[in-house]
């Protein structure tokens, strides 16, 4: 048994096509590559808004203010 | 890959692409170097991160299926449909995008694109630091490094694009391609999302907010120079026989030619490419009275400016073109700034997309009626064809949907940082808890001493 199709290499390299495990299902991978990349995003996106509320409770709000009028 | 010319030939042609990757891999370490060296301290970390993470969105994205556009969209919706058959080997289910023994380049290829969308990706990074939020600028990431991009690619950067076969479109190495419609995007979101705090006075008087560390946007511009020199050699392929092209030429001469599959040669892109950097560099050391962060950028935007044609052009043609749009660009970019008040923090939309626009326009003119591709039943190249497409590059393909998602953005309340954090620094949390940990560890210092004494 071999995931990716061959036990030794005594074979025509001419014939030999995908090598990579697990063949068949390329499907199932890319749908779990898309929701790996969906996830990030939105765990990424509620991370930062957490922080930026966190970050902008942390400043001189008297400081802020002034700032924000001078501009 | 059997007989020894046939197994050359293909080793020289993946290993060939598989260096230009390694050069361009230097545009990203440059874009980082110039982003951080043009914003102020107290944003480094997070402007570095933002542009970093570009690479694995994009890269990933761009596997998923920024490739596949490239190879199913070129007639798509202009004179054909999808062409689901060639996009079928370029899927991420094919056995094509992996390890696969009976097809050694496409992985090569398909760095060597997606090397151009990270690029894409980056000069809407540079132009939009210091206020975007990094969420948002990762989903613009994507939209221009994985579709928006790669759309224009399959529609006048492939030989058979539908640019190319009816407007005559010629963009060699990529004036619009990748810069016009970069340029253009990040326009679009600058547009929505507004000026740093503090770039422009009450009385609507620009600001100059200069770079904090001259010297690394130096570097950075260099080190994006040099990357160049691996796009160029990308933009092309090296040695193809008239018989593989299978167009009009006639004799067994092999060639190298550009994305079309015309003639051109190594040595004169590199004649042009050097001729350009010099007269972008030259005029706008002139224009901006010796400006650094000006002239360096000048250099950049004389060799896209005459990228379009850079495969046909006569050096001084290409010095001549590089010396002129980058000073167009330069005062568009002035005049920009005080008339819609457009805080473009690096100079982003003039270097790449006035002078990739321009650059388009100006290789219809210089390349009039010569043939803009080995096939029969092509447009030649001509100036309307070149102006629509420099239209299509730079408003339809780039400014449009940036605008509209940024919109969206802005809308959800997602697009821009709170004034409090950006008036205090994106580094502030980390900067605050580095001095509560200096805090703490000097008490506890004093303490032990107190105690000792």
């Amino acid at each position: 048994m071999s995931t990716i199709g061959y036990e030794n290499w005594a074979v025509d390299l001419a014939d030999v096509g995908a090598i990579y495990p697990f063949q068949g299902l390329e499907v199932p991978m890319v749908i779990a590559g898309v929701a790996f990349w969906l996830w990030w995003h939105i765990i990424q996106s509620r991370r930062e808004t957490a922080h930026m509320e966190k970050v902008m409770k942390m400043g001189d709000p008297e400081k802020i203010a002034k700032m924000l009028d001078r501009y | 890959m059997d007989g020894n010319l046939n197994a050359i030939t293909t080793i020289f042609t993946e290993f060939y692409y598989w260096v230009t990757v390694v050069f361009m891999f230097l545009i990203h370490v440059g874009f980082c170097m110039y982003e951080v060296g043009a914003s102020r301290r107290k944003n480094h970390m997070h402007t570095l991160m933002k542009n970093i993470m570009i690479i694995p969105l994009v890269t990933i994205t761009f596997f998923f299926f920024g490739w596949w556009i490239y190879w199913a969209f070129p007639h798509f919706p202009i004179i054909g449909s999808i062409n689901w058959e060639a996009g079928a080997a370029n899927t991420p289910w094919s056995p094509n995008m992996a390890t696969e023994l009976s097809d050694r380049i496409t992985g090569v290829f398909w760095a060597a694109f997606l090397l151009f969308s990270w690029t894409a990706a980056s000069i809407v990074s540079g132009s939009v630091i210091e206020r975007i939020r990094s969420s948002a600028l990762w989903v613009h990431a994507v939209l221009i490094g994985s579709v928006f991009w790669i759309i224009d690619a399959a529609w006048g950067w492939h030989w058979d694009g539908w640019m190319v076969h009816v407007l005559g479109y010629h963009d060699a190495y990529a004036s619009g391609v990748i810069h016009a419609v970069a340029g253009g995007y990040a326009l679009g979101v600058l547009v929505v999302l507004g000026p740093r705090i503090g770039k422009f006075a009450k009385d609507g008087t620009p600001r100059d907010i200069p770079p904090h560390n001259p010297w690394m946007v130096t570097v950075g511009l260099f080190l994006i120079y040099t990357g160049f020199w691996g796009f160029y050699a990308a933009c092309n392929v090296p040695l193809i026989s008239p018989e593989v092209i299978g167009g009009e030429i006639t004799g067994t001469t092999w060639t190298a030619t550009n994305i079309y599959l015309g003639p051109t040669t190594l040595g004169a892109i590199t004649f042009n490419f050097l001729m350009s950097l010099s007269g972008g560099l030259m005029a706008t050391y002139i224009v901006s009275k010796g400006d650094a962060f000006w002239t360096f950028s000048g250099g950049l935007a004389g060799i896209i400016g005459a990228s379009a044609g850079n495969d046909l052009y006569h050096p001084i043609q290409a010095m001549l073109i590089g010396a002129v749009i980058p000073v167009i660009a330069y005062k568009l970019h002035y005049w920009v700034e005080n008339r819609f008040k457009i805080d473009d923090a690096v100079g982003a939309v003039a270097v790449h997309g006035y002078s990739g626009f321009m650059g388009v326009v100006v290789a219809g003119f210089v390349l009039w009626g010569a043939p803009s591709s080995p096939y029969e039943g092509y447009a030649a190249i001509n100036p309307l064809g070149q102006f629509l497409g420099a239209i299509i590059m730079f408003f339809v393909l780039g400014f449009c949907p940036a605008y509209v998602v940024a919109r969206i953005q802005a809308a959800r309340g997602t697009l821009r940082i709170p004034p409090e954090v950006e008036l205090q620094g994106l580094d502030f949390a980390e900067h605050h808890a580095y001095e509560e940990a200096v805090a703490e560890i000097t008490a506890h210092h004093h303490d032990h001493l107190n105690s000792n004494s």
